[in-house]
């Protein structure tokens, strides 16, 4: 099964340039595990420590992961994903 | 360099008086590969903290799906310092995600929400590096193209 995740432009290094790309996996945490099959070194930039990273928000469905499950959000077919990097300072 | 029109420039400047002691954040958007900030747009700081500032979640997707729609980016990042100088702070560096775009501060610590001058000064943050540029204001921006 195939699931959209939008790429911010930070992360794009790891994408070839491309904006968006596909993985696959029942939940949130096997998604993040293909893509870092493809695209090496994503996962981290993602997940620190076992988590979700505090200042990278994940979108499924338009719906904030962390309302969902974070990592354990379930995921199906046709899903789109959206990363994007807290907007954020002091 | 930062080239931002007058009425731009003193929008983002009333933003951060009107929010004082509050740090006001917010962004201008403008055509993709353009380098002009033609849009403002004021964020909310879900922190709603004198000392750090956060787009809410919803409203960043809201945001960037938009920009997206109109082929636009982010051209100006902006936020308050509202009791230290208008230089990124170590989380601004370390948050710092759009390498691409112009990361405005505006001091209120003199003023606070009264009249009278800020600091307003621009940087690009690129890979924890932090390099300050000038900051040219102009009547209006030049026409496209």
């Amino acid at each position: 099964m195939a699931i959209e995740v939008r790429i911010p432009t930070i992360l794009r290094t790891y994408t070839g340039g491309e904006k968006s790309v596909t993985g696959e996996g029942a939940s949130l945490s096997a998604l993040i595990d293909s893509l870092e099959a493809d695209h090496p070194g994503i996962k981290e930039r993602l997940i620190d420590d076992g988590d979700l990273r505090r200042f990278v928000n994940i979108y499924v469905n338009d719906e904030d992961v962390r309302f969902l499950g974070g990592l354990e959000a379930p995921l199906s077919d046709g899903d789109q994903v959206v990363v994007l990097p807290a907007v954020a300072g002091g | 360099m930062l080239t931002i029109d007058q009425a731009t420039y003193d929008a983002i400047v009333a933003h951060a008086k009107r929010d004082h002691p509050v740090e006001a954040c917010g962004l201008v958007a403008g055509p993709v590969g353009s380098d002009r900030p033609e849009r403002l747009v004021e964020m909310v700081n879900a922190a709603g903290s004198p000392t750090f500032y956060e787009y809410d979640s919803t409203d960043l997707l809201a945001l960037y799906k938009e920009m997206d729609q109109r082929d636009e980016e982010p051209v100006v990042i902006y936020h308050s310092h509202t009791a230290t100088e208008a230089y990124p702070s170590v989380t601004d560096v370390d948050l710092a995600s759009e390498p691409g775009a112009h990361y405005v501060l505006v001091s209120t610590r003199d003023h606070g929400n009264n009249d009278g001058p800020v600091e307003f000064r621009s940087y690009r943050i690129v890979d924890g590096q932090v390099t300050e540029e000038e900051v040219r204001v102009v009547p209006t921006l030049a026409p496209a193209g």
